[in-house]
């Protein structure tokens, strides 16, 4: 028997083909926050559902949410519709021995949440291509083992390991000759973060380059649970400090939908700002690493002290330099006088002007294009396969910026250009960082000119149970973070989909069959931060 | 390509005088939170209180910090009802058992090489670790080194809580590193855990895992206070008590 759900509301076409597509799969409904739900009543659809989904539709993969509820298992697939906003499609599995189609064959981006899922929740997703040893690393865990099942207690910390001393990387190439190089955890004299790289070798060509991530995991979100939301907040600020700003924004954002608190004009003015702030110095930040990586000392100095007057700026002006404790649920913590408004356009101005004079000089340094050009190629076809975020992706043609799709804080407001560069190599990927420094600062001026005056906090309001998503563009790409809250107020699950979760994924096609002296431009090119992808 | 190098020589000395001179640019350091005596006891109280990370204990009226724990939330400071004192300086370097703490001898002194190991850190310390190689820093102008290999290190920097999964390669490193040497546990995290506190996936800092000698508070504390730090390595600056 065929039941039609409720008639609510006038389905749009793109529901109503949904609805035709997968008639008696899904129940299609719009949320309380205007959230499209897609329920999934067979299990067996859901692989060609999020085929649907990622490639007719052509909406980008935001993740898989998992929770561990009572008697069965919930998972959430996250899609963003061009233009119209979140879908949701749930599904229901029984907790004993549940069967749940891997859409990582359909949806490739799909790869690692899936096997993270695998790692944490002990789920088995059928015909994914790879699953196992992965968050929990095999030389140091037994298989077994689900932190984040809800029995699993955090703070035990002495329990009985039986890791696998046999445990050997396994190696691709098979070719006379070939060997693996191992690079990390501890290289670059400990100033790169903890990731382990093993390259696939040959003699001076690498195969292909594997990382091997998760070392820093600290299971930010297992010990949220059972914290109160401003204890939380902490949590989702200090993850991944070099993104603070937007990731403390995000999980604000979340709460405030889900209370339905009001920000005032004033704070929504101030966080584009501090947001912004925070991405030109991540992208001054970036450059410098480059340039580094390069070799072309001079430059790097230059982007080196950009960086650090940026950091100056911040803590001159917020009182801290990687713009800690702002952002509170409501608004801002902390208003901001307009000497000190003034001081901080003085100081973006002067950094750009120095940014600009930087990107004409490295343009002319043939030296250091030849590096850049054609290395690390991510090809259109390969971003959208993976579905890349952030200026990795808007470099090879994609256009991702959350600041446009599903505008935030108020971004519909100004003026700035999303940039889109076809090229997908380093050279392209510096261009996007330079072409955001340059609006991220004309962002800046815009907010600060328009101040308004008032409140910088909206009244405390009453913290109502259920889930709550925000989300905001950070630095590396389009940052999602997702709560449950109990009945008294406290995290019951959260989850944080990382930009660099999805973009590591990616590394791997940047870093096929290339020169080994390549290997950290490329590295540097992509910027990527373990931190916030091991969370 | 010769714009670079006019580039450069027009630029000039733009390093920091520190510690010959001291460092006074606004924007080096976020400060930190200082013991305060406040009116009355209540007060104190409510600061503790406030506090996410129990870094303040109350005693009567005065509000006593532990700026190893704090994690600057900041809200002590901008907007609190009765803010504690804030200092703006960034020498900070404590040894956590002062009688046992001997500083390298003398042949360090112009000659430091310095491992540094990321054991879980959120990108924050390590950044502001790495802005000592910065023009405005010029670390190498002290005799102070980087150094890729622990072989040739004399001191060890750990940042970040100590994450499972980075403790074997932590030790791996200690071990691998020559006699006479040095532990420096640099932000709140590795001193304590931080926000991450201790669980099956963090020790909470690097005390539970190696003997440390120096520790560097702050969250994350400024390139300088990391500098201060360097320099009581070696008994070119003393550790404050």
């Amino acid at each position: 028997m065929i039941s039609t759900p409720p008639l609510r509301y006038l389905k749009t076409p793109f529901e109503a083909e949904i609805e035709r597509q997968f008639t008696t799969a899904v129940s299609v409904e719009l949320s309380h926050d205007q959230i499209l739900s897609v329920r999934l009543l067979r299990t067996e659809a859901l692989r060609d559902l999020c085929k649907f989904l990622f490639w007719d539709a052509a909406c980008s993969f935001g993740g898989l949410i998992v929770e561990e509820e009572p008697a069965e298992w919930h998972l959430q697939y996250l899609f963003l519709r061009p233009g119209a906003g979140w879908i949701t499609v749930t599904l229901r599995a029984p907790l004993q021995n549940p069967v749940l189609p891997s859409i990582t064959p359909a949806v490739h981006a799909a790869d690692w949440y899936e096997r993270e899922a695998e790692d944490l929740f002990g789920l088995q997703f059928e015909e994914h291509p790879r699953l196992g040893d992965f968050i929990l690393h095999d030389q140091v865990w037994q298989e077994g083992i689900a932190p984040m099942r809800r029995a699993f207690n955090p703070l035990q910390s002495h329990f009985e390991r039986r890791p696998n001393a046999e445990w050997r990387p396994t190696l691709v190439v098979k070719d006379p000759g070939a060997f693996a190089m191992p690079v990390g955890p501890v290289y670059e004299g400990g100033l790169g973060e903890s990731v382990h790289f093993l390259l696939e070798t040959v003699g001076e060509d690498v195969i292909r380059a594997v990382p091997r991530l998760f070392y820093k995991y600290r299971a930010v979100e297992k010990i949220a649970e059972g914290k109160s939301v401003s204890d939380g907040l902490l949590l989702a600020e200090r993850f991944a400090a070099k993104s603070a700003f937007a990731h403390s924004l995000a999980y604000c954002q979340a709460i405030e939908r889900a209370a339905q608190i009001d920000v005032p004009v004033r704070a929504k003015q101030l966080r584009v700002s501090l947001a912004e702030l925070e991405r030109l110095r991540h992208h001054a930040g970036t450059i410098q690493a480059i340039c580094q990586s390069t070799a072309l000392s001079v430059s790097e100095a230059h982007a080196a002290i950009i960086e650090e007057q940026l950091l100056r700026a911040s803590c001159q002006f917020s009182g801290h330099r990687y713009l800690f404790g702002l952002n509170t649920p409501g608004g801002l913590r902390r208003d901001f006088e307009a000497p000190a408004c003034l001081m901080l356009l003085d100081a973006v101005d002067e950094a750009v002007r120095h940014l600009g004079e930087l990107e004409q000089r490295l343009r002319l340094t043939s030296s250091f294009l030849d590096r850049l050009e054609d290395a690390g190629v991510v090809s259109a076809q390969a971003a959208r396969d993976l579905d890349l975020v952030g200026p990795i992706g808007r470099a090879s043609g994609l256009a991702n910026d959350l600041r446009r799709p599903c505008p935030y804080t108020g971004y519909e407001s100004y003026s700035f250009e999303i940039s889109s560069e076809p090229d997908g190599d380093g050279f392209a990927r510096l261009r996007v960082l330079f072409f955001e420094a340059q609006q991220s600062a004309a962002l800046i001026q815009q907010a600060i000119k328009a101040l308004q005056p008032g409140a910088v906090c909206a009244p405390e309001s009453h913290v109502s149970p259920g889930s709550a998503m925000g989300w905001a563009e950070a630095p590396i790409g389009a940052t999602v973070h997702w709560l449950r809250l109990d009945e008294n107020g406290r995290i019951e699950r959260y989850r944080i989909l990382s930009p660099s979760f999805r973009n590591w994924l990616g590394l791997h096609v940047a870093v096929e069959d290339f020169a080994f002296q390549d290997f950290p431009i490329i590295l540097a090119t992509f910027g990527l931060s373990a931190a916030e992808c091991d969370r | 390509m010769a714009f670079w190098f006019w580039r450069g020589l027009r630029k000039g000395i733009r390093s920091t005088r520190y510690p010959y001179a001291p460092e006074l640019a606004p924007g080096i350091s976020p400060g930190r939170p200082l013991d305060t005596l406040f009116a009355t006891p209540e007060e104190a109280a409510i600061a503790a209180v406030n506090c996410p990370v129990d870094a303040i204990t109350a005693i009567g009226g005065h509000a006593h910090v532990d700026l190893k724990k704090c994690v600057y939330c900041e809200r002590c400071h901008f907007g609190a009802p009765n803010p504690l004192q804030w200092d703006d300086g960034f020498e900070w370097t404590q040894a956590p058992s002062p009688s046992r703490y001997k500083p390298l001898p003398n042949e360090f002194a112009r000659s430091l090489h310095v491992m540094v190991v990321d054991a879980g850190d959120c990108g924050a310390c390590l950044n502001e670790i790495r802005q000592l190689n910065n023009p405005l820093y010029n670390m190498h102008g002290l005799g102070i080194f980087f150094t890729a290999t622990p072989r040739i290190a004399d001191v060890l920097m750990v940042v970040g809580p100590v994450s499972e999964n980075m403790r074997g390669a932590l030790v791996k490193t200690y071990e691998a590193m020559p006699g006479p040497k040095r532990v420096m546990a640099v932000g709140t995290c590795a001193l304590t855990g931080g926000v991450f506190g201790r669980s099956f996936m963090s020790a909470g800092g690097v005390h539970a895992v190696l003997p440390v000698d120096l520790d560097v508070p702050g969250d994350p504390p400024p390139p300088l206070a990391v500098l201060h730090g360097l320099l009581v390595v070696t008994g070119r600056k003393a550790a404050i008590q």
